[in-house]
């Protein structure tokens, strides 16, 4: 699905803009409140057919607004509150009401106000209540006297109501113009509101569904910018250099836990950190998570039983667990018990995941299952096709998770390409045999893309892009010398580059590292149930019959465990299908799930170890998630335009 | 560090022992690497004319020619008296002859200590110039590395200051090669391409041509720089993309009706005049706020509406603050105070030139005109002349004329300056004094008294068009319904040779005026009567002398205005009476079909020779009747023009 959209909007050409004419209005209103959660406060769609004077009439799916009273003096002034109050965690938020009709006397009020407010009066005339008439173009702030604010407006203008959550002030426009701020120290919880007052005046709202006259993604990506160089300008005062050796710790920690031994014995050493788990120790996960990202379960479970005898016997739920993947790899054709039969090497086995660490923080691949599915067809093997798969979507700011795999295509004829995929981590980028050919038309990736591109592969080798165009790219010196031309090639050497690297940090000593090591997801053509062998399925069978009464056997000592049922039920239901790979349950299939069972066992080898199950590093980067969402939930605005998986890639 | 060392370096680098100077000058760079006080030591020691030297000597080790290159480049970063040390020495010739050189490293060296000198010496810029070829080396050289881009373009930035430096950077295909690198991300490289393209496009109707086709990748420069003016750009980067699209408009390459200018760089203007940016933006928001305003009334129009911008420059008017800024590493000393203050004025003037409406919510900004009266006393040219500029703006406003600018008597700073002030405010002074001086304004008996005719008569004969117009516009409007006195003072003191070289000036604008104020001259009958008796030839020949000449029809329209002034005085009708051939003349006119305006204006005439109960109307009548005037005037009455027939009418009721 994420896939299939990204790609039709690199086809059109949507680049930066973020003007996307994307037509679902509930995309847009996430796009312009990601942070939002709308089952705990929702953003206003449309005015309260409840919350509402009786002279007004709604219409149009309670966006369009009618005057019907009588109109004679201010007492028959009448204002609608919208359904919702603004989310503090809008961070700003804005909505625009046209002026379809001034009718007599054009006396309309736009603003803001309070629950509960008099719905007999303009908006602006009382305490919380705050608005712009047209009539005198004055601003009312909880008063019957207004202040002389911008121009009048009538008929066919456009006025819009922008709250900006992390100042407290609001501002107006007409017809995509800023008038300037308005209000200052507003109340939070405030409603969008229209008030009207004679006979004739209609207006229509627009809270996001469809796009604005005014600019407001420019307006926000500044208030983004704002909060992001005050996160990176926070002073620290580190005068004993505890912070430095702080963050020197939690980095050695995660080295460790997640068992790249040489780099964090590497890393003790030129920092002075001590490593609290022998090299031993750490070795022997670290050839245990291999082996279960490689998909060879049955080794990785012989593995931890010998090394940690009595660990899976008393965690009969991990191992469970294990099991069930285990019988996922050799409908894969993976695991060791079929995989001699599948006539595979072990060799080109290996790589699970693509990603330089065995196992990372969960946090991320939350879009990646189906993603990785989708791409498996059409990338596979070598192909003659022109294609160039190298552009990161358009579309990725909506995501949490940016990826990069969606493709465009080049209009440049480059001799040879021959794509390999990257897969697991969602990159997929072809590797042109000829670097010389001169495709600059072809870059229109951009410099955040080539970022996350480096990002996801800097761990090791750092080089690091810095993204953000305003910013000084202080490691420029890295780019000297390498003539923009070439830079698509660049990026290309760099994750290959890494790949190696990061396996040869892995400390296994014999990896060979080319292209073809790549491939992750066995080609069409190869891709049979159990690697293709009768023998290798009879096992499968005999296997899961075994798991099946393991299961009853777990049920009778332990009760009912919905998660084991549930893990069980869909392993099999693998079986259900001709072809697994693509069927609707075939996102068990793809090596990225290895991850999440790596790293419960991982943990759970830590723990008996007594070690932190989870790495410092991802204690943080989860308690700071937290921390965001109980700023939101406290009023703090800011909260909107921070978001911690802005600084992981 | 021993200075008996140091010495012997020194020595070593003056001797003739090649063998140690690789040692000596990788010494010299060391200690001259981020220290002022050796540079200076240095350049005591004689270092820069036997740098030049290696630097010269093509056929010096290129080890050391790049290792002199360095060391000057480090030089360069010195103090101002440093840079101005390596300037004097005519290190800027030397390095550029550098520039031919086949070594990168060594192009690229001289090319960094070039950029940090241009940047700070605003003096060198047309030093590229001297050579045809250097420029084109220049252009050459660029793309080819980050270093090479950077330089280049802010080398290129500072030497942009006049129209030919613009055509000759243009013509060399300056403008794609810089669109292009505009297009890589390398910030440090934007920042100085965005400049250079200020510089090569500003006021240059041809080059905007150039910029605004330009593309990359099928995206136009214009949309490129909307880009870069997003508003998580950084703000030197938000201005300077929108003083390029500003200036693309000012050259007519974009219309102001275009998005891109309407609704993308005005609005970034306006965020730059704002609070939260630095003063130095706030000076550069405004004054370029009102160049671009200065296109268009439409924009004048939305820019008064946003985002309070009045407010907000009216807040300018209050600094008072010197401060140092620090700018490329120099300390400098900046006059905050006036610096706002004239932008501010610019800004107000823009806004204000077309719309009166806006005038008047400029002129309700708090103490304003105060403000202006002391920006016309301050003695600072940049001040008074943005004073002068805005009061320009708001005496177009008849209200203003009367209420504000008079209460505040501004048209005696004024009047001072036009009398003593510096010649480049004189055109927008006396623009402005050719307001004050309107009929309606409560100010001109003042201004007249303090010397106003002789200023004006000084100015229309100054050689510059545009001082003559304004001096004779200015004549013209203070003798509109003037006691004689001050009519009679007038033509005495431009003199009537001066006043008829006048009507034959090339200008028009200054023939229409001067009629405009021989017209003035000759209302009312008592006047006409009294200046036709002392000038009448003269001036009858010079309206014979319009009359048979080339001029547009206006010019022409008026003098035929003149002659009816002239036939409204009871004993000047007697000129035109007599002169059979300007009575013909005017029958030619009464028929002349190609504009109704003249035959308006001719029939005026006619109509007040005949106007009858007037002595002598009976023969008068008579003698135009047998010229044929009547039978003239009946056929007229045909005519479908209402105002024509009007006159018509009015004119054929005199025959009695």
């Amino acid at each position: 699905m994420v896939c299939q959209k990204m790609a039709a909007s690199n086809e059109s050409g949507a680049n930066e803009s973020g003007n996307s004419t994307n037509s679902d209005p509930d995309e847009r209103l996430k796009k312009l409140y990601p942070a939002v959660n709308e089952e705990e406060t929702p953003i206003p769609r449309a005015w309260s057919a409840k919350d509402k004077f009786n002279y007004l009439v709604l219409t149009q799916n309670n966006l369009r607004v009618q005057y019907k009273g009588a109109g004679k003096t201010h007492k028959d002034a009448a204002s609608v509150r919208a359904t919702h109050p603004i989310p503090v965690s809008c961070g700003i938020y804005y909505f625009e009401v046209k002026i379809v009709s001034k009718g007599r006397d054009g006396y309309m009020g736009i603003g803001l106000a309070a629950q509960g407010v008099n719905q007999n009066r303009l908006p602006g005339w009382d305490k919380q209540s705050y608005g712009y008439h047209g009539d005198d173009g004055n601003s009312f702030c909880s008063s019957g006297q207004g202040e002389p604010y911008g121009p009048t407006f009538s008929t066919g203008d456009v006025v819009g109501c922008c709250v900006n959550l992390v100042e407290n002030t609001c501002f107006y426009t007409k017809n995509g113009v800023n008038l300037g701020i308005a209000f200052t120290d507003l109340p939070h919880g405030l409603y969008p509101t229209v008030g009207l007052q004679t006979p004739g005046e209609v207006v229509e709202a627009n809270f996001g569904q469809a796009p604005f006259v005014f600019d407001i993604e420019d307006y926000i990506r500044e208030w983004r910018m704002k909060t992001r160089l005050t996160i990176e300008r926070f002073p620290v005062i580190d005068r004993k250099g505890e912070w430095q050796s702080a963050l020197q710790r939690i980095v050695s920690s995660y080295l460790v836990h997640h068992g790249y031994c040489a780099t964090a014995e590497a890393f003790a050493k030129s920092t002075g950190q001590n490593i609290d788990e022998d090299i031993a120790s750490i070795k022997n996960r670290q050839r245990i998570s291999k082996l279960v990202l490689a998909g060879r379960m049955g080794e990785a479970i012989e593995a931890t039983q010998q090394l940690y005898p009595g660990l899976l016997e008393r965690d009969s739920n991990l191992l469970f667990l294990l099991k069930c993947r285990q019988f996922i790899e050799m409908v894969n054709g993976s695991d060791s018990e079929v995989r001699g039969s599948a006539l595979r090497s072990p060799r080109s086995q290996h790589g699970g995941s693509n990603r330089s660490s065995p196992s990372r923080s969960p946090l991320h691949h939350s879009h990646r299952p189906t993603q990785a599915l989708q791409h498996g067809p059409h990338s596979g093997n070598t192909s003659p096709s022109r294609t160039k798969t190298h552009t990161k979507s358009s579309l990725a700011s909506l995501q949490p998770y940016p990826s990069l795999s969606s493709s465009i295509s080049s209009s440049c004829s480059s001799p040879t390409v021959n794509s390999s995929l990257l897969h697991g981590n969602g990159v997929t980028h072809s590797n042109k045999t000829n670097n010389q050919s001169e495709c600059s038309n072809t870059k229109t990736f951009s410099e955040e893309n080539l970022n996350v591109a480096n990002m996801a592969n800097s761990s090791a080798n750092g080089v690091v892009l810095n993204g953000s165009d305003a910013r000084l790219i202080e490691d420029i010196e890295m780019m000297d010398g390498v003539l923009p031309e070439s830079r698509d090639h660049v990026t290309n050497g760099t994750s290959n580059g890494s790949e190696t690297n990061g396996q040869c940090l892995n400390g296994s000593s014999v990896m060979d590292c080319r292209d073809d090591d790549m491939d992750v997801d066995p080609p069409i053509s190869r891709r049979q149930l159990c690697g293709g062998s009768q023998l290798a399925i009879e096992k499968m069978l005999q296997f899961g019959r075994e798991l099946q009464s393991m299961s009853i056997r777990l049920k009778k000592e332990h009760g009912n465990n919905e998660a084991n049922r549930k893990q069980l039920q869909d392993a099999f239901s693998l079986l259900a299908y001709t072809d697994p790979w693509s069927s609707p349950v075939g996102a068990q299939l793809d090596p990225v799930q290895r991850e999440p069972v790596c790293a419960a066992l991982n943990s759970a080898i830590l723990e008996s170890q007594n070690l932190p199950s989870q790495p410092p590093l991802e204690l943080v980067i989860s308690q700071t998630a937290q921390c965001m969402k109980l700023m939101s939930k406290a009023g703090i605005a800011t909260s909107a335009f921070a978001d911690p998986s802005d600084y992981l890639h | 560090m021993e200075i008996d060392d140091q010495g012997g370096w020194f020595d070593t680098l003056h001797s003739d022992e090649p063998e140690k100077w690789q040692d000596a000058l990788l010494w010299l760079k060391n200690s001259v690497i981020g220290n002022n006080k050796q540079k200076q030591n240095a350049i005591n020691h004689g270092i820069i004319p036997r740098l030049l030297q290696w630097l010269v000597d093509g056929d010096a080790p290129q080890h050391l020619r790049l290792e002199a290159a360095i060391i000057m480049g480090s030089m360069a970063k010195g103090t101002a008296e440093n840079i101005n040390t390596l300037v004097e020495e005519g290190c800027v010739s030397v390095l550029l002859k550098g520039l031919k050189s086949p070594d990168q490293a060594f192009v690229e060296s001289c090319l960094r200590c070039l950029r940090t000198i241009f940047l700070h010496n605003s003096n060198c810029g047309s030093l590229i110039y001297q050579e045809p070829s250097i420029v084109e080396d220049l252009v050459e050289i660029m793309p080819r590395s980050v270093c090479t881009q950077e330089c280049v373009a802010n080398i290129l930035a500072s030497s942009c200051k006049e129209p030919e430096h613009q055509s000759k950077l243009c013509e060399c295909g300056l403008i794609p090669k810089l669109v292009d690198l505009l297009a890589g991300k390398v910030y440090k490289v934007q920042m100085p391409v965005l400049k250079c393209l200020a510089g090569i496009v500003r006021e240059n109707g041809e080059n905007c041509v150039v910029a605004l086709t330009a593309m990359h990748n099928n995206v136009p420069l214009p949309d490129m720089l909307v880009q870069l003016m997003l508003r998580d750009r950084t703000s030197e980067m938000q201005i300077v993309a929108a003083k390029v699209l500003a200036y693309l408009c000012g050259g007519g390459a974009l219309a102001p009706q275009d998005p891109r200018i309407i609704s993308k760089t005005l609005p970034c203007l306006i965020r730059m005049c704002s609070r939260d940016r630095t003063l130095e933006e706030n000076v550069e928001g405004a004054e370029t706020l009102a160049y671009l305003l200065e296109q268009d009334g439409e924009l004048q129009r939305v820019a008064a509406v946003s985002d309070h911008i009045i407010k907000t420059l009216a807040e300018y008017l209050k600094y008072t603050d010197v401060q140092q800024i620090n700018r490329c590493g120099k300390r400098i000393d900046i006059n905050w105070g006036i610096e706002m203050k004239q932008a501010a004025f610019k800004a107000f003037a823009a806004l204000g030139a077309n719309e009166e409406s806006i005038r008047k919510q400029v002129i309700e900004t708090e103490h304003l005109m105060e403000y202006v009266v002391v920006g016309l006393n301050s003695g600072n040219m940049k001040v008074a002349a943005a004073a002068i500029r805005c009061l320009h703006s708001l005496s177009r406003s008849v209200q203003l004329l009367r209420t504000t600018i008079q209460d505040h008597g501004v048209w005696k700073p004024l009047m001072k300056i036009i009398q003593e002030g510096p010649e480049e405010l004189l055109p927008v002074a006396s623009s402005t004094l050719c307001n004050l001086l309107l009929e309606f304004s409560p100010s001109k008996e003042c201004i007249l008294d303090c010397g106003a005719i002789s200023v004006l008569v000084n100015l229309a004969a100054r050689p510059e068009p545009n001082l003559r117009l304004n001096g004779i516009w200015g004549l013209m409007n203070l003798t509109f319904q003037v006691e004689q006195k001050v009519k009679t003072k007038v033509v005495e003191s431009i003199g009537t040779e001066r006043l008829f070289r006048l009507l034959s000036d090339p200008d028009a604008n200054i023939v229409m005026k001067t009629l405009g104020l021989l017209r003035n001259l000759l209302s009312n009958k008592l006047h006409i009567d009294h200046i036709m008796g002392m000038y009448g030839n003269q001036i009858m020949q010079a309206v014979v002398f319009i009359l048979e000449g080339e001029h547009p029809i206006q010019v022409k329209e008026q003098t035929l205005c003149i002659l009816a002034n002239v036939a409204d005085g009871d004993k000047a009708k007697d000129l035109i009476m007599g002169n059979e051939d300007m009575l013909k003349k005017l029958m030619n006119y009464m028929q002349y079909q190609p504009d109704v305006s003249l035959q308006i204006a001719a029939v005026a005439c006619i109509s007040n020779l005949i106007w009858s109960g007037e002595d002598g109307a009976c023969a008068r009548q008579a003698k135009l009747s047998e010229m044929g005037v009547q039978t003239l005037l009946q056929k007229l009455l045909s005519t479908t023009d209402t105002v024509l027939f009007e006159k018509v009418r009015t004119a054929v009721q005199q025959f009695s």
